[in-house]
């Protein structure tokens, strides 16, 4: 099964500008904010997980043309038709959420920490090679930093593993940890901007160096 | 398109209403009918994004930051509990790491894989932010990027730049401004700009 991310886009050629926007323009149609919103409360009922509209997102043939909130309505709409929700027999949502629970439900937000069921493989200042290959479906390592060594600068618990959460693979949880490289090792010895990039990455994209 | 001239374009517009609007629409008629939204929390949600939840909740952490050495400590060493204890926690803001600028480090926040973002105490995300020219050129070269937000660093500042690429989410805490002794906690706040906290701007200097 092929999969194809069109949103992997850190250290690609793009010649565009860069258009500031001032504090607080946050929408440039009515219908954005109900995207967003929709998006939000459909995610809410438990149907689908933030993996998952990544991945959706993501998987979009036209993703370069559209707009952000185009890509969100996009995506909802894919969701939806796989889920089979706008059919006729659709079942009820698990949940739905209320108006009232709206301030509660955004301050609670969605924690991703789980408990540890091993110890950590890595610790800070061990140097980390990350996996060259790309897989098959959903995954977090981007693509210039992959085949890339690397040290572990933080240690962030045990989260849940994005791609397995994402293909409807459960949790998963791994240890996730900072990792960072130096500019050379990511764009070649002609890079001078001195500077350090670091990724997040969970255990299983990386193997010691 | 993104400033007087768009709203003007609308206004012309107002009398038809465009496709997407019309599919947005579409959208959630079927989905309250149906029972799976409740249109008065699609309202509660947008109405928490423009008047509750934007950059100015992280501008009073960075203040705080600025005036309260303990305070500065633990958001350096916790900052989801340090943040939370100012009220801000929740959706986009479950895991936080504050990032500080030095004399000799400069930090920068991108998420090339997509658009994560601080939004507990940054709110959305700028339009710039989620656009592929800053998601493709802010992690090889940073420098290009922060000049075409007018920044100029010397060649002795590090740049060290954070791509989000799972659930953790960065905060980056500028440097204060000199000069800013005599101002209180809120007139610091109101220092702090957005981008400051991407590092993409820096502190206003007082007026």
């Amino acid at each position: 099964m092929s999969y194809r991310s069109n949103a992997d886009l850190g250290g690609s050629v793009e010649h565009g500008a860069i258009i500031q926007e001032p504090e607080g323009e946050l929408f440039h149609a009515p219908w954005e904010p109900r995207v967003l919103a929709l998006t939000l409360a459909m995610t809410a009922t438990g149907m689908w997980n933030l993996d998952m509209n990544r991945a959706a997102r993501e998987t979009l043939a036209d993703y370069r043309k559209l707009s952000y909130y185009e890509i969100w309505l996009a995506a909802l709409e894919k969701l939806l038709a796989d889920s089979g929700v706008l059919q006729e027999s659709a079942n009820p949502p698990p949940r739905v959420l209320r108006a009232e629970l709206v301030a509660a439900t955004l301050a609670r937000g969605t924690p991703f920490e789980r408990a540890p069921a091993r110890a950590a493989r890595f610790a800070v200042g061990d140097k980390v090679r990350t996996r060259a290959d790309q897989p098959a479906h959903h995954t977090r390592l981007p693509g210039y930093a992959r085949g890339k060594i690397g040290a572990v600068t933080r240690v962030h618990g045990v989260h849940v593993f994005a791609d397995t959460n994402a293909s409807g693979l459960g949790e998963c949880p791994q240890w996730l940890y900072t990792i960072a490289f130096d500019e050379r090792e990511l764009w070649g010895d002609d890079s001078a901007q001195r500077s350090i990039v670091s990724v997040d990455a969970w255990e299983p994209y990386l193997e010691p160096a | 398109m993104r400033d007087g001239d768009h709203e003007h374009h609308a206004e012309h517009q107002a009398s038809a209403v465009s496709p997407l609007e019309l599919r947005v629409r579409a959208l959630e008629t079927v989905l309250t009918q149906k029972g799976y939204v409740d249109p008065k929390a699609l309202d509660a949600l947008i109405d928490a994004y423009q008047t509750k939840i934007g950059p100015r909740n992280g501008a009073r952490v960075v203040a705080r930051s600025w005036c309260d050495p303990e305070f500065r400590r633990w958001l350096l060493e916790d900052a989801t509990a340090a943040i939370a204890s100012l009220g801000f926690s929740g959706r986009q803001g479950e895991h936080l790491v504050a990032v500080e600028n030095t004399e000799d480090v400069h930090n920068l926040v991108v998420c090339t894989l997509c658009s994560c973002y601080p939004w507990a105490v940054l709110g959305l995300p700028p339009t710039w932010y989620k656009s592929a020219p800053y998601r493709a050129r802010a992690v090889k070269d940073p420098r290009g990027v922060l000049r075409e937000f007018g920044i100029e660093l010397p060649e002795s500042v590090r740049i060290r730049i954070w791509d989000s690429t799972a659930e953790v989410r960065y905060l980056v805490v500028p440097r204060r401004p000199a000069g800013t002794q005599h101002l209180s906690e809120s007139d610091l706040a109101a220092l702090v700009t957005r981008d400051s906290m991407i590092g993409t701007g820096l502190a206003r200097a007082p007026a």
